[in-house]
């Protein structure tokens, strides 16, 4: 049994291991572009046509065993040339290891379904296509599913304003629910409250405070 | 018509229309019909809707439909400083507030990188305790009342009112505490609380034991429970389940366990593991918990001492009513604070806590400014709810309430 290391950056029970996965990735995996440790959780990004290679040997290897997929997410970079993440939060029970996959793509490229590898996949990948506009190729099951029926748009994009585009209401005259563009009485106010001389980090005089406050050096097994 | 006579008949369309000419009369049987389940109905937990292929009584196919409740909560987030944010999480499963709470200030904490002081760890493990009695009593009762056993609800309701207590005591409020701060919590403990809770959770046990003489061993309990809405382990690991649902299908497996967080390494309790992965054990491994829960309560008020509750960093924590009167840092800290927020450094993290209904997990990406960029809320219900297909696959419709009773949705967290 190897000890359990307990720090302010988390909690990782068999560092070694996770060492080697990400050695292992790093040097015989195609695809792989980077295998690191970013505050003790692993990250691995990885080529779009060689996700679902690595996904399977992460479900099946010995050293890896990731049985669960917890969490398939998207995060929308619109500066980008291939704007979104698409992110797999992987849990092992058997061995007690994360392992956090990164792909990306933009918004007409679809990315390879993993429902067949997770069958928990088919919500998670309906979601992310409901709420970010990511493609995901060979699923069966490709429809919205939090936002409303017939709903236009995907709401977690960046360039979505938060108001949406319409709104409802139920009418009398006409005995139904129904849409209509949004109109506010009062704009919807964003203050910005960042300072103006945010751009200095450390304040004079507080030099000492915010090297303590910032320890921002990151764990090293 | 019944499948066998479907595969007798030949695919080729004129052998079909010859056969039809040969026997004049045959007897068409069609037996399949479309059930229309919630969203308003009371045994639907909220605002499920569930679309079922009926055979008679028999659901061949289950369609879930979420998202009747879907408010946007990732999207508002981005637009809020931490502090801020804080609040929507008690939105979310509103049945165990504080354990949402807790893993959004978690993962904050891990991108902060700031160490919270001991009390206010052993405060938010009594309060994720206590929040997991209320999950788990809600769950247990309304669960056997669906199932037409009513009594338990009743007491569990009294129960819960006492345990609701104690929220308000430490943070105003009932049900949306908004008490666990990021680096700590909002408020120590008031004056006598520690006693409140201590000589409440000796009497708690009594109440287990009164529920579990009603439903355990009941006749009519065990057979709407035993042997329906099976989950094996390999389902239950490819489904994405966890919490008690994962410990009911023989998977040991506990976050407070296996990924301590916070004071958990520092108590000793049981995890309870069944092995049939059926309703009647999600059921059990429930009540389990809730004992565990007490004795974990138990330990917290023993190890529990003086101390701060939040971190002393007025970056991150605001300063005391106190010291704004005579100190004019503490003033502008304050200012700062509850206008800006304070700012986390670029990073990602996944954040997962051991709420009562299993994983509930937060993927925070911060860009260095006071607001997240993005906070995927990784919801425990939405991967149960998505095996209620398989669960349900050839049970009666009755069965259908047991097995969602079992799984534990509520909807908040579902939908987001």
């Amino acid at each position: 049994m190897v000890d359990i290391e307990k720090n302010n950056a988390g909690w990782v029970a068999n560092p070694e291991r996770l060492k080697s996965i990400a050695f292992m990735l790093m040097t015989s995996v195609k695809g792989v572009t980077r295998a690191g440790f970013d505050l003790n959780e692993l990250v691995v990004r990885v080529e779009r046509d060689q996700l679902l290679k690595l996904l399977v040997l992460l479900r099946d290897h010995h050293l890896c065993r990731f049985e669960q997929l917890m969490d398939l997410c998207g995060v929308d970079f619109p500066q980008e040339k291939e704007r979104f993440e698409v992110v797999y939060n992987l849990l092992s029970v058997s061995l007690n290891q994360r392992i956090r996959v990164i792909v990306k793509t933009d918004e007409y490229t679809p990315i390879p379904s993993v429902h067949h590898i997770w069958g928990s996949a088919t919500w998670w990948e309906r979601e992310c296509y409901d709420l970010m506009g990511v493609l995901f190729s060979g699923q069966p099951d490709l429809r919205r599913i939090l936002t409303d029926y017939g709903f236009e748009g995907h709401p977690l994009r960046k360039d979505f304003p938060l108001t949406g585009y319409v709104e409802v209401r139920y009418d009398v005259d006409q005995g139904q629910v129904v849409y209509e563009p949004v109109k506010l009485t009062q704009d919807l106010r964003q203050f910005n409250f960042d300072s103006p001389w945010e751009g200095l980090v450390t304040l004079p005089g507080d030099e000492k405070f915010f090297e303590k406050r910032q320890n921002i050096k990151p764990y090293s097994f | 018509m019944n499948e066998a006579k479907q595969q007798e008949i030949p695919s080729d369309a004129r052998n079909v229309s010859a056969e039809i000419q040969q026997n004049d009369i045959r007897v068409m049987e069609g037996d399949s019909h479309t059930l229309n389940f919630g969203p308003q109905h009371p045994s639907a937990h909220g605002v499920l809707r569930v679309v079922m292929e009926l055979e008679g009584e028999i659901v061949k196919r289950a369609t879930p439909h979420v998202g009747l409740l879907h408010r946007g909560t990732e999207k508002l987030l981005e637009y809020k400083s931490y502090h801020k944010g804080l609040p929507y999480f008690d939105r979310l499963d509103y049945a165990s507030p504080m354990c949402e709470e807790h893993a959004f200030v978690l993962a904050t904490e891990k991108l902060l990188q700031v160490e919270v002081p001991d009390r206010a760890k052993w405060v938010r493990v009594l309060f994720a305790e206590i929040t997991r009695i209320l999950n788990h009593l809600l769950n247990v009762t309304a669960f056997a009342l669906d199932c037409g056993a009513m009594t338990p609800s009743l007491w569990a309701y009294e129960e819960r009112e006492k345990l609701m207590e104690f929220y308000e005591g430490v943070s105003g409020a009932r049900f949306h505490a908004n008490y666990f701060r990021h680096g700590g919590v909002a408020k120590d403990l008031p004056e006598g609380m520690e006693d409140k809770i201590g000589k409440w959770v000796k009497d708690f046990p009594k109440l287990i034991d009164d529920i579990e003489n009603l439903l355990t061993n009941n006749r009519i309990w065990k057979q709407r429970t035993v042997g329906i809405g099976v989950c094996t382990t390999e389902q239950a690991l490819s489904w994405g389940f966890s919490g008690p649902c994962i410990r009911a299908s023989g998977v040991p497996w506990d976050l407070r366990r296996s990924q301590p967080y916070d004071n958990y390494d520092k108590v000793e309790f049981q995890v309870p593991v069944a092995r049939h992965g059926d309703c009647y054990d999600r059921y059990l491994i429930r009540v389990a918990e809730l004992r565990e829960s007490a004795k974990i309560i138990e330990q917290c008020l023993q190890k529990m001492k003086p101390g701060p509750i939040k971190v002393e960093d007025n970056k991150i924590s605001p300063p005391k009513r106190k010291d704004m009167k005579h100190s004019m840092e503490a003033l502008i800290h304050h200012f700062k604070l509850y206008s800006e927020g304070f700012h986390v450094p670029a990073g990602a993290t996944y954040t997962a806590v051991e709420s009562p209904k299993g994983e509930f997990g937060v993927y925070l990406v911060a860009d260095g400014s006071s607001k997240p960029y993005r906070c995927k809320i990784r919801p425990t219900g939405f991967a149960h709810l998505q095996a209620l297909d398989i669960l349900s696959h050839r049970h009666m419709l009755a069965d259908m309430v047991a097995i969602i009773g079992s799984l534990d949705l509520v909807f908040g967290e579902v939908d987001r």
